[in-house]
């Protein structure tokens, strides 16, 4: 069925061919020229996309570098440097078909070889989640100049999620092949496929991004480049967007509190889409290896106690939604009704206390609890205040633990917590960003966004295990479902919030935020008003 | 003139051993703190396995003991090698020589701001005492002394970039706008103007009132009475006797304050998005970049013991009584 659906759904890419996602009123008369000045921070480390996926170089980078595949805002597969795909009854064999006469930045031609490279050697060497991907499969090979060939060694129907910029960009086989990656000097000139061409970077200003006249899409990009200003104050950065100076803030550029007075102002043009692809859920982590955390009716009792609709509506200022489950709203499989809800219910949580033998003592305290605050940006400190004050109400008493982002990392990783803040991405599908945190089988010391919590169900193992392999979209659903019942009622985490993302864009320009990719994606259909 | 070789001989064998044992114990202090800049790419990434950590670690030089990563170091600053920067990918120096400049341009102006306009207006309220001008002077100098740098550059920002527009908010210079010559020098000074202000403003305070107290002091002097005895006239008393032998001090201040800034200032640099050593030293602190923190340590060090040192030597400028050495 759903190699079926997706077959179909090819030959319709096919037929669209490469102006396919593209809005339909957009088409009409774009003018050519201008350049887009968008806020950069915090400055990435480097702008090689297969070596780096921090956010700041997916923004930049991802003008660069292309995926073979984009996503529209549902997250239905679009073509990129595919130009179709195919893939087989079994769900074992996926075949791409590249676009033709696509050109590296500095003239070499993009082809099969250089797909088979970066998936099979480049990806799988330095990409932790390009190496889970890429490892399942049993071959990668070219069938001929503009054709490769994935063949799975079990069927894992989220393949076709694999291929964003991001997840697995495209590198240039003649540049990288033999070369240590990491070291290689080009690293410091990107060469991509995609419609900005790297010019200058200077530290602690700037980088420009200029046209690639030679871009493979007939008549793109309409800009004539792409600046990104580092602003490492966000008062600096709401200031700049406000007065024009730059035309674009995405992601965390602008405080949340800042939000509705800017979307206010003429020039600019608010939206909240564009982070499909990541669909990140802030959450409670909580170390199960101790009480009264290894309890779930203490777990429980949090989720009671915390008001999540005040956290999005008064901390993140609208931005959001609030969490009530493992799977984002916004990722394939989420499930409403199979969801045990919490609403916010002191009493219910006190009542679950009780029933632990947690009765208050001296100050109405029935349990004293550290928690970990995340270290990257104001907006967290102030949640974790609220999350102190209202578990404060039940008797639990919060001292909240501040750390620099390395520390942080460094007590998670080695469990050296007992509670922690943290929001996790989730890529589109539960077997990319979802399972790693609650099977078993990624209980792994030392290294974060694993199973850190010490999590174990071996029915939600299997389930997770099972779910990607079933070439039937509905039973991958019902199996999804089950997951979402049994961890909401287990609670391994204490869900916050499905987090929103502001995107200001100035109306001088338009088509700047098309798909879920959003403000990372290539911006080859943005153009002036 | 022996006596002032000597002297400055002896400083600098001193500041050698100074300057080691700043390399060594931030070298092992920077490492005391939990995690490193293996595990802090690995929060930023959003996913990491063993292998990323471990590839980062090996290629970072970070799995071998803390005593040869020292000695490797150690090796390399001796042979004038500061290192790499494990998150820019590029050599120490060359990064700190990008940032150096932009810094000095800074917090140079800004000095040589406060100082002109704060010793000047200084004088001037020494002068007039008791005046108006000094009641004037002083409360303003108090004020602006009183006033968070970070509210004052926020208000001056308010003002001069968004209400009426005049200058630029953030930045060194226009991007994209093809300037050259006077042109972008004239474009650098306009977005020179805030954050030099910001940081200038504070200091003239101090100079102010430095100057003014100080000339003061110097103004009671028996020698000062004598030389208006002698029938000086005023101007070169102020000038001569009194401005020149109150001036001491604010070299003094003005000696430290330069060797402190050429370290850069985060907080204007931060607010400004002005492209300075300050920034690349806090953002170096935040991802645990040990190489780019340790060399702007070692460049910072160098150059406030080359300012102490030139504050000694100027000294004896300005008051010829002052030997090295003695």
């Amino acid at each position: 069925m759903a190699s079926r659906r997706q077959v179909l759904g090819s030959a319709a890419a096919l037929l669209a061919g490469g102006t396919m996602g593209m809005p339909r009123l957009a088409r009409a008369q774009q003018k050519r020229g201008g350049v887009l000045t968008a806020i950069l921070n915090p400055e990435p480390p480097l702008l090689v996309l297969g070596l780096n996926q921090q956010a700041p170089t997916q923004l930049v980078a991802g003008k660069i570098y292309q995926g073979l595949l984009r996503y529209d805002f549902a997250l239905k597969p679009l073509p990129s440097l595919a130009k179709s795909w195919t893939v087989s009854p079994d769900g074992l064999t996926y075949t791409f078909r590249l676009e033709e006469g696509v050109k590296w930045h500095d003239g070499a031609p993009f082809t099969a070889d250089d797909v088979v490279f970066s998936c099979a050697k480049f990806l799988p060497e330095v990409h932790p989640r390009a190496r889970a991907t890429f490892e399942r499969c049993e071959s990668i090979t070219a069938a001929d100049k503009f054709t490769v060939v994935f063949k799975l060694k079990a069927p894992f129907e989220p393949f076709l999620y694999a291929f964003l910029p991001a997840g697995a960009p495209m590198m240039p086989k003649h540049i990288y092949d033999g070369t240590d990656y990491r070291a290689n000097p080009k690293n410091a000139t990107p060469i991509g496929t995609g419609p900005f061409k790297f010019r200058e970077w200077v530290k602690g200003s700037h980088i420009t991004l200029v046209r690639n006249d030679e871009y493979w899409k007939p008549g793109r990009p309409f800009l004539d480049g792409v600046t990104y200003r580092v602003i490492p104050d966000a008062a600096a950065r709401a200031l700049a967007v406000e007065t024009g100076q730059v035309d674009l803030a995405q992601g965390n550029d602008v405080e949340a509190f800042d939000v509705p007075r800017l979307a206010k102002l003429a020039h600019l043009e608010l939206s909240t889409k564009g982070y499909e692809t990541v669909a990140p859920i802030s959450w409670i982590e909580i170390n199960h290896r101790t009480a009264p955390f290894s309890d779930k009716r203490f777990r429980q009792a949090m989720m009671h106690a915390i008001d999540r609709d005040f956290i999005v509506k008064n901390i993140f200022f609208g931005l959001g939604r609030p969490a009530s489950g493992p799977i984002n709203t916004a990722t394939r499989f989420h499930d409403a009704k199979a969801i045990k809800r919490y609403p916010y219910d002191l009493k219910r949580a006190e009542v679950l206390l009780d029933e632990m033998g947690l009765r208050p003592g001296a100050g109405g305290v029935r349990a004293r609890i550290k928690m970990m605050v995340l270290p990257y940006g104001e907006v967290w400190v102030r949640q974790a205040e609220y999350v102190k004050q209202a578990l404060r109400r039940v008797g639990i008493d919060v001292t909240l633990e501040s750390n620099d982002a390395g520390g942080w990392v460094k007590r998670i990783g080695d469990w050296d917590y007992e509670t922690s803040f943290d929001f996790v991405s989730q890529f589109m599908d539960p077997a990319m960003g979802v399972a790693r945190t609650y099977i078993s089988s990624n209980i792994r010391k030392g290294v974060p966004f694993t199973n850190t919590m010490g999590y174990v169900n071996p029915r939600v193992d299997e389930l997770f295990d099972k779910a990607p392999k079933q070439t039937d979209p509905a039973k991958a659903q019902a199996m999804y479902s089950e997951v979402q019942a049994i961890l909401t009622e287990d609670v391994p985490v204490v869900w916050l919030t499905e987090l929103e993302f502001p995107v200001l864009i100035n109306k001088r320009f338009r088509n700047v935020n098309i798909d879920a990719n959003g403000p990372n994606s290539e911006f080859d259909e943005a153009h002036l008003a | 003139m022996g006596g002032r070789l000597g002297f400055i001989g002896q400083r600098l064998v001193k500041a050698v051993f100074v300057i080691l044992g700043i390399i060594v114990l931030n070298f092992l202090l920077i490492r005391l703190a939990p995690g490193d800049p293996a595990l802090v790419l690995a929060g930023e990434a959003g996913a990491a396995d063993p292998k990323f950590v471990d590839d980062l670690r090996r290629e970072f030089g970070l799995d071998q003991p803390v005593w040869r990563q020292l000695m490797i170091y150690m090796g390399g600053i001796l042979s004038g090698d500061l290192g790499f920067s494990y998150r820019q990918k590029a050599p120490i120096l060359d990064l700190i020589l990008q940032r150096l400049p932009q810094t000095i341009l800074l917090t140079g102006t800004a000095l040589a701001f406060a100082i002109v306009v704060g010793v000047s207006l200084g004088a001037m309220a020494a002068r007039r005492v008791g005046s108006w001008a000094d009641s004037i002077i002083t409360t303003l100098a108090l004020l602006v002394y009183a006033m968070p740098q970070f509210w004052l550059g926020l208000m001056l920002v308010l003002l001069f970039g968004v209400q009426l527009g005049w200058l630029p908010t953030f930045g060194m210079n226009t991007i994209n706008s093809g300037f050259t010559g006077i042109d972008h020098a004239l474009d650098v000074a306009r977005h020179l103007v805030l954050p030099s202000l910001t940081l200038g403003l504070f200091f003239m305070a101090v100079y102010a009132r430095l100057t003014r107290a100080s000339m003061l002091e110097v103004a009671d002097l028996d020698f000062v009475r004598t030389g208006r005895a002698k029938g000086l006239a005023e101007g070169r008393v102020q000038r001569r006797y009194i401005l020149r032998n109150a001036l001491l001090p604010v070299v003094t201040y003005a000696g430290l304050q330069a060797g402190y800034l050429v370290g850069g200032s985060i907080l204007i640099e931060t607010v400004f998005a002005w492209p300075g050593i300050g920034r690349l030293a806090f953002e170096a602190v935040l991802v645990r970049d040990y190489n780019l923190l340790l060399g702007i340590f070692i460049i910072a060090s160098v150059l406030v013991i080359a300012f102490n040192l030139l504050t000694d030597i100027l000294y004896t400028v300005v008051d010829p009584r002052i030997e090295l050495g003695t």
